[in-house]
């Protein structure tokens, strides 16, 4: 199967007791964007992790195109497939210092080029990270995570804390990335945005996933 | 010089004047210093007569390294429980203890700087793992919080492609910094602000004062290595719990611990 992003077989987590996720079984296609939309603490950032391996399930099995994640090499997987957290992470030192972090050997080129798809200004280089306003920060984020050039992208709620028009921005910049042929799973609950975003929708709640 | 078992009673005044003022200030501390006081003055006695022992001329140099073994065994104990949060910290404690003691060791006894006999051996190896037991403890609890604070920047590493040794290693040392400052700053206001103990001990029981100055300079570089080579192993031992093999952070939640 050529179109096979991720696939999640039976795949349980719990927390303290408690099934998070209780043998879910869900497929994720390797084309546009798919939003896992559910209320909150319905387990949509778990099942998010568990794509990247930052969490393991507790029995089943993740699948990305067609290999179990744990055949994998974590850090290939990881820098195949990127990841953009709820809360903005700036590292310590300037916008190219936190690219460089991710891309030591990138070049100027390349740190341009990523900047551009995000739609932030190459003057914001040599800025402090930490002094970033907050519509600056979560598109650095994911310029950080762009360079080093995955295949899939994840976002967990990447937007909830940005206003309506770095939101907007934001969203535009995935779609195009989604169009240029990135595979992209986002985690949300607006429902309008969902609408706006989505090429299809998995419902997480109450521990099952459903289409 | 020697002090005379009356002058011993009479010091204990000292330790009246401390209760005294918990007293007066109704700080409730006096049954606590007059038992640590009593505890201090059993242990060491205890620890004189066992020296005694040890330090007979007739005795294997055996018995000392079985002393220093017990030590460093009681001083992984007490590291673990002074921070029960930080997890397996027993093994990488021991270790740590044994890494500071063969680098120091191997300075101080290997290059000649002191020969190698019961009486060197017991308080040099004393000294390092005393100071080592503390900077364990000090870099077990701020590398446990730093990396439990930073978690959202920790795994935003990991999701990059790092590896675990390279994700915590900001955090790493902002542990080792913190844990090694005290030291260094100590170090540096020996002699100008206070007469380090080894050096008074010296003085007191007759030694002229060039030599004990001699004898606390070694001490205190001494203690500097332990520290470092301490709280590098400990620093290290402790990421290599909080990670898995597959490069995941597993940091106990504050609940949890």
């Amino acid at each position: 199967m050529t179109d096979e992003g991720f696939a999640l077989r039976d795949v349980v987590v719990r927390r303290g007791g408690r099934a998070v996720l209780d043998g879910i079984d869900a497929d994720i296609p390797a084309d546009g964007i798919t939003v896992l939309w559910g209320p909150s603490g319905a387990g949509k950032t778990t099942l998010l992790r568990l794509l990247d391996r930052l969490d393991v399930p507790e029995s089943g099995t993740v699948s990305y195109r067609g290999t179990p994640l744990d055949e994998l090499d974590v850090l290939a997987l990881r820098r195949r497939v990127g990841m953009v957290f709820q809360r903005a992470t700036p590292f310590a030192g300037t916008v190219r210092d936190n690219l460089a972090v991710a891309a030591p050997d990138a070049d100027g080129e390349a740190v341009r080029r990523v900047l551009g798809r995000v739609s932030l200004d190459a003057d914001l280089l040599d800025r402090g990270a930490d002094t970033l306003s907050g519509g600056e920060l979560q598109p650095m984020c994911l310029a950080r995570t762009l360079i080093t050039e995955p295949e899939a992208l994840l976002l967990d709620e990447p937007t909830s804390a940005l206003d309506e028009g770095p939101r907007r921005a934001f969203e535009r910049s995935v779609l195009e990335l989604a169009r240029d042929g990135l595979t992209v799973v986002w985690v949300g609950h607006d429902e309008e945005q969902v609408r706006r975003v989505g090429d299809r929708v998995l419902h997480v709640g109450e521990g099952r996933v459903t289409t | 010089m020697t002090v005379s078992i009356a002058g011993l009673a009479v010091s204990l005044l000292l330790v009246a004047v401390a209760a005294g003022v918990s007293l007066v200030w109704r700080l409730g501390l006096e049954l606590s210093i007059l038992w640590a006081a009593a505890r201090a003055l059993v242990q060491l006695l205890i620890v004189g007569g066992v020296l005694v022992l040890l330090l007979a001329p007739e005795r294997s140099l055996w018995w000392s390294w079985l002393w220093v073994a017990l030590m460093v065994g009681y001083a992984g104990w007490t590291a673990r429980q002074r921070a029960p949060e930080v997890p397996r910290l027993l093994p990488i404690a021991a270790t740590a203890f044994l890494a500071a003691s063969a680098v120091t060791m191997a300075v101080i006894f290997g290059l000649g700087v002191l020969p190698l006999s019961s009486k060197t051996l017991v308080p040099i190896a004393g000294l390092i793992i005393g100071n080592a037991m503390t900077a364990t403890v000090l870099v077990g609890r701020r590398l446990l919080e730093e990396l439990r604070d930073k978690r959202d920047e920790v795994e935003a590493r990991l999701a990059l492609g790092q590896p675990s040794s390279q994700a915590s290693r900001p955090y790493l040392r902002a542990a080792l910094r913190s844990a090694l400052t005290p030291q260094i700053e100590t170090t540096k206001a020996t002699g100008l602000v206070f007469l380090p103990g080894a050096m008074t001990g010296l003085i007191l029981a007759g030694v002229d004062p060039v030599s004990a100055v001699l004898v606390q300079a070694v001490v205190m570089f001494l203690v500097l290595a332990a520290a470092a080579t301490t709280t590098t192993v400990v620093a290290l031992g402790v990421v290599r719990n909080l990670f898995t093999p597959d490069h995941r952070l597993v940091v106990p939640s504050r609940t949890a611990s």
